[in-house]
């Protein structure tokens, strides 16, 4: 759908000192469903349109975790319920979970990045089907950066580990980067596929461990992110490459990102 | 027991020799294993357990870097002069964990050229890992504007 329609915000919660979490439901007629991983334009009007991932999808709400970073996400972060937001989508590529039927399951994220894959997480957990272990490893800043601190309790199926780079005086768990979770983690790297999405230094350094571990490349999926703008795949602006990443990713192949993420200032 | 780390970069045989040289050992959760300036005289393999690295910081409370979990190396000043601690260790859980004395090891070294070279090979590798993590923890990465990019 490239003709935003109205949205409402009926929630907005604090995730951390500059993260929230908004939740929006259609005024009139809805967007046609979105799957983990893909993302809407929202647009904050008088303000302008950004690319948020859905953090969440139930019953034809829509849940994104936006950080305030700019003029249209501080409008977006201080969005009161009742606000109406104009919404875009879906666009892009999304999480493939059935990638993973036949073996195990590892999640890799990093700051923000857990936003788009806690779609998927949940979509894990509520139907194992035919899939082995999920492991869902997260990286974060401090302990108050962490997001969704509430739900992680119950991803642990049979690991889910946090770790931060500064810990604070409260902070007993992990600290290093989110690689180092990965010692933790019980997976077969053969039959094992990875979803990651974080910073894109966090993605390479993810991805060359797991790849050094024996997960094959193309079975590392990793989110990527440009300048987004019209999401349709004209206008250039997320072009990485050969890919436009509004219509080709974001959720591309680590065989098709890692020689894209080498170039540089590409 | 799963072979991992150290014990897994080490070929069979040099393994068992070293190995020979290992003793069990236990800390309870909140020990302080070693400080930072300390002689670096021994070092460990986690065998259960995590232990935090931390780095004292003047006027203020030691600040936590890193931390080592089961089959993780914990101390390689050992290995190089002037053999003392960079960082200091706590348990941060029961931990169980095989110790080595560094003089004797070193001293097998010397005797053992295959156990030498893939001991050194490991911990060159254990010290380089840990370096690139500094490193890119270093960009901030998660930060709220670690991902932007530049004007």
């Amino acid at each position: 759908m490239t003709v935003p329609l109205p949205y409402r915000v009926v929630s907005n919660r604090a995730e951390t000192s500059d993260t929230r979490t908004i939740e929006l439901c259609p005024v009139g007629e809805a967007l046609p469903s979105f799957s983990p991983g893909q993302f809407a334009m929202v647009y904050a009007f008088g303000v302008g349109e950004i690319p948020v991932s859905v953090a969440g999808l139930r019953d034809g709400t829509l849940t994104h975790t936006v950080r305030r970073v700019g003029a249209v996400s501080r409008a977006l972060c201080e969005a009161a319920p009742g606000t109406w937001v104009g919404v875009r989508g879906p666009f892009g590529t999304g999480w493939d979970l059935s990638a993973a039927d036949g073996g195990d399951l590892l999640v890799v994220a990093g700051g923000i990045g857990l936003a788009p894959l806690r779609p998927l997480v949940r979509a894990a957990l509520s139907s194992p089907g035919g899939r082995g272990r999920l492991n869902v490893l997260i990286g974060a800043r401090t302990p108050e950066d962490l997001l969704y601190r509430e739900e992680l309790g119950g991803w642990g199926r049979p690991y889910c580990g946090v770790t931060v780079d500064r810990a604070g005086p409260g902070w007993s768990g992990h600290v290093g980067v989110v690689t180092t979770l990965l010692d933790q983690a019980a997976f077969s790297p053969r039959e094992t596929t990875a979803f990651v999405c974080g910073p894109e230094v966090m993605i390479r350094a993810t991805a060359r461990e797991l790849l050094h571990r024996g997960v094959p490349a193309e079975r590392v999926r990793v989110s990527l992110e440009r300048n987004m703008h019209c999401a349709t795949g004209h206008c250039g602006h997320c072009q990485l490459g050969p890919l436009l990443l509004c219509r080709d990713g974001p959720v591309v192949g680590y065989d098709q990102a890692a020689s894209l993420l080498a170039v540089r200032e590409l | 027991m799963k072979r991992t780390g150290l014990l897994a970069a080490v070929p069979e045989g040099p393994r068992g020799r070293l190995m020979e040289l290992s003793r069990e050992v236990s800390f309870p959760a909140g020990t302080r294993i070693f400080e930072e300036g300390g002689k670096a005289n021994r070092f460990w393999v986690i065998r259960s357990g995590s232990v935090s690295l931390d780095i004292h910081v003047p006027g203020r409370r030691a600040v936590v870097v890193e931390t080592l979990g089961p089959g993780r190396l914990l101390g390689w000043s050992w290995v190089c002069p002037p053999h003392e601690w960079h960082l200091g260790a706590e348990a941060t859980s029961q931990v169980r964990a095989w110790e080595f004395d560094a003089a004797e090891v070193l001293s097998l070294c010397e005797r053992d050229p295959e156990l030498d070279h893939a001991l050194l090979s490991y911990v060159v590798e254990v010290i380089g890992r840990r370096l690139r993590a500094a490193r890119t923890r270093l960009l901030d990465l998660y930060g709220p504007y670690g991902s932007e990019p530049e004007p």
